[in-house]
């Protein structure tokens, strides 16, 4: 049915960037000229509780920001595993945060890439990037996105405001993109 | 900015620029989510362009500060989301009576009383069919994308002036919160702009003008300033009515559907067609006017229409009324946050092709 | 000396009862405009009161508001045109009842305007019901065995109330009940409409002014009643006036 569209959920706590993370991916996308929307977890979501940011790619028009049921999952910690997992389509892609989630997915028909994203921010000195570390690995698994179209989007993000966080975040989303080209070999 | 010229920006964010691309120098709000990025991005940009952001104490005062920055000539605008909007129905009545133009916007959320924050469109009746007291309409529109409420936004100034009416913009809480890559047109006026030869601004080289709302005197004053607003509202309806169809020319079942929510019942539509099923969507970009002749025209042609709104079914009314209650109406909806999938309309699209065997 | 019509007042009969004060301070006012030579850059606010008409007597521009909120509409048209000269005229309900939060908040925000408030402890238009300056004992029609502070509550002193934000640039109490009051509220009013001019910001004059007809007494007795009963609860004198 909706064939061209692919549905990304980003969950974790608060604190953890997946708005950030969101806007990242659909940043990269716009650079792509990609259709994209996104949608950030403000209370209007019919499944609240964990923080939460959609994002929706497409290469035709796109028919509503929601993601009811997301083709990939990045999971920044146990309680969005728990709440996210049923929710993912069959043969869909779950990125894991393994350094805050505490099991494996139980389902078999899912594709699960695993990466400490919070310890490998943390030896990068800052845990708050584990958010791109994650996209690293999202991006180097689905090949959906170039690296550079991402790192540009990290460039127009924080530029303005936050410049001195360009380096240490693009150094997480090479590092994300690494750790899991090993794993692939 | 991308090689493409399209930024990514919320809806909220989306709106609020196009009014200051389109001369809007003047904003006064006040916070209720889930329209905060108005007020926000407003008292970052107002100061930028010159131009002046209030916080008002109220939506009663912020709708009464645009009522001041109107007549002394500003373009200018307001915004809330439901309950605030109720709050400002006052100011809204006198507005529209004074002939000022403004431009309202109403991200609407779940109602009624304080609802929650979840999108929903069960504030059509405010919007269309009066909402503040006395003969009075809003011109009202209904963006369904982003790019579309960039544009409308700027129109709405264009046709506020023109028309010398209260121009609302009719969104809902997806609409401002949810975010898509947007390209900032300049602006350029979609009509000839009258000149403003209401504006107080004293009455130097001039006879004093006076804006008013009240007419005691003479005893058919009032009568007399209806029938001028009568004439100027069936000028516009003549003029202004909008609206886009997808797939109507064969469709059996046409699906009626604005805003955010004509756009999800786009992609209905889509799997429908996949599926064999001739099926189309009426979506009004003006919802006062209300593009009442695409509706005739399905009357004749479909053998039946599915409304799908985010409310127990207010927008239903003048689709039947539309279509003269010529052929059946289905509906679909829900208000207090209840929003459709694609998935969602289209199992109605089945349910009703099963029932009534239209597939014959 | 000649005395003559001033030349922001229409040559209009109004609508005032006999011994209303709203004619002595249209004049006021009208006299201040001319002498400061603003009546082609002032625009007034006419309330929902008796002062609805105000448009018909005041030879500027004028913009009629809703009940309450010609503070809002001010602040409007004054950052819209900050070289204008905006006045809202305004009754006691308009202002400190139904209006309470506009006037509050403009004031607070030191909007450059100028307010000029009619006190006569009494809603006028709509036939004697009580005010919220309305005097403790005070009988209107909707408090006919005059008002009781327990249900009621005490009469608000908006001078006094104003006083206290910092926002507020000039604020001063004035009556028209007797021949030096009236000279001394011209000079309050012409002081607020200076203020603004020079963009000192919020500026108000409240006006202790008579209403006969409501009270139901003769014009002398409302005369008396202004310098007797309200003067004690509203004293006169100047209550900020910010350097």
């Amino acid at each position: 049915m909706t064939d061209h569209e692919t549905k990304i959920i980003i969950a974790g706590f608060g604190g953890q960037g997946v708005v950030v993370a969101g806007n990242i991916i659909a940043r990269a996308c716009v650079i792509e000229g990609k259709n994209v929307t996104g949608m950030v977890s403000y209370g209007a979501e019919m499944r609240g509780g964990t923080a939460n940011a959609t994002v929706v790619i497409s290469d035709r028009e796109i028919a509503g920001p929601f993601v009811e049921r997301p083709d990939i999952a990045i999971i920044m910690n146990q309680p969005s595993l728990d709440k996210f997992e049923d929710m993912i389509v069959s043969r869909g892609l779950a990125v894991l945060n393994t350094s805050l989630v505490d099991r494996n997915v139980q389902r078999r028909d899912l594709d699960v890439a695993e990466i400490e994203a919070s310890r490998i921010a943390h030896r990068l000195g800052n845990v708050r990037v584990a958010n791109i570390v994650a996209i690293g690995a999202f991006a180097a698994r689905t090949n959906l996105l170039e690296m550079s179209s991402l790192a540009r989007g990290i460039e127009d993000l924080f530029k303005s405001k936050k410049a001195a966080l360009v380096d240490i975040n693009k150094e997480a989303l090479r590092q994300g993109a690494q750790m899991m080209a090993r794993f692939k070999e | 900015m991308s090689s493409q010229g399209k930024i990514l920006l919320k809806g909220n964010e989306v709106m609020s620029e196009a009014a200051i691309q389109a001369g809007c120098r003047f904003f006064a709000g006040y916070p209720i989510t889930p329209q905060n990025e108005v007020p926000e991005y407003m008292s970052k940009r107002m100061p930028q362009v010159g131009g002046t952001f209030i916080q008002a104490e109220s939506e009663i005062a912020a709708i009464n500060m645009i009522f001041g920055a109107s007549a002394a000539g500003a373009r200018c605008m307001t915004s809330s989301s439901s309950p605030g909007i109720s709050l400002k129905q006052e100011g809204i009545s006198y507005i529209a009576a004074a002939q000022l133009p403004c431009v309202i916007a109403n991200m609407q959320r779940g109602g009624p009383g304080l609802g929650n924050i979840r999108a929903s469109q069960a504030d059509y009746f405010q919007a269309v069919k009066g909402g503040g007291h006395g003969d009075y309409r809003l011109i009202v529109f209904a963006p369904s994308t982003l790019p579309e409420l960039y544009k409308l936004t700027m129109n709405a100034f264009d046709y506020a002036d023109y028309y010398r009416n209260p121009v609302m913009i009719l969104g809902d809480g997806i609409l401002g919160q949810m975010a898509e890559p947007v390209e900032i047109l300049p602006y350029e006026p979609i009509v000839e702009l009258p000149e403003k030869d209401f504006v107080l601004d004293g009455c130097k080289g001039r006879k004093p003008r006076v804006l008013k709302t009240l007419f005691l005197r003479p005893s058919m004053a009032l009568v007399r300033h209806n029938d001028l607003l009568q004439a100027s509202y069936k000028k516009i309806t003549a003029e202004l009515k909008l609206h886009e169809e997808t797939e109507t020319d064969d469709a059996e079942l046409v699906i009626a559907a604005y805003g955010i929510t004509a756009r999800i019942a786009k992609g209905a539509v889509k799997i429908a067609r996949q599926n064999g099923m001739k099926v189309g969507l009426i979506r009004p970009i003006t919802l006062w006017p209300f593009p009442d002749e695409p509706f005739k025209r399905a009357a004749r042609t479909a053998d039946r229409f599915l409304v799908v709104e985010m409310s127990g079914g207010q927008f239903i009314e003048d689709v039947k009324l539309a279509s003269e209650c010529k052929k059946p109406v289905e509906f679909l909806g829900s208000g207090g946050g209840w929003y459709p999938t694609p998935d969602n309309i289209f199992e109605k699209i089945q349910t009703i092709y099963e029932t009534e065997a239209l597939v014959d | 000396m000649e005395f003559k019509r001033p030349t922001a007042l229409l040559d209009a009969c109004t609508h005032y009862c006999g011994g209303c004060g709203h004619g002595i301070v249209h004049r006021l006012v009208a006299e201040v405009i001319d002498e400061l030579g603003i009546r082609q850059r002032t625009i007034g606010t006419a309330p929902v009161g008796c002062a609805v008409l105000l448009y018909d007597y005041f030879n500027c521009d004028i913009i009629e508001c809703a009940h309450g909120r010609p503070p809002a509409v001010a602040t409007g048209m004054k950052r819209v045109l900050p070289d204008r000269i905006i006045f809202t005229y305004q009754g006691d309900g308009d202002l400190a009842a139904i209006g309470t939060s506009e006037t509050i908040h403009a004031a607070n925000r030191g909007e450059n305007i100028t307010t000029i408030f009619i006190n006569n402890a009494i809603y006028g238009m709509t036939g004697g019901q009580m005010a919220p300056t309305t005097m403790i004992g005070q009988r209107t029609t909707t408090t006919q065995d005059g008002r009781d502070i327990t249900s009621e509550g005490p009469p608000i002193k908006v001078c006094e109330l104003l006083s206290s934000l910092d926002g507020v640039a000039y604020l001063q109490r004035v009556a028209v009940s007797t021949a030096k009051d009236v000279i001394k509220a011209k000079k309050a009013i012409k002081k607020a409409f200076v203020n603004q001019i020079e963009g000192r910001g919020y500026s108000l004059v409240e006006v202790l002014s008579m209403c006969p007809t409501d009270w139901k007494l003769t014009p002398k007795q409302a005369v008396d009643f202004v310098n007797n009963e309200m003067k004690k609860v509203f004293p006169l004198g100047v209550y900020k006036d910010k350097k």
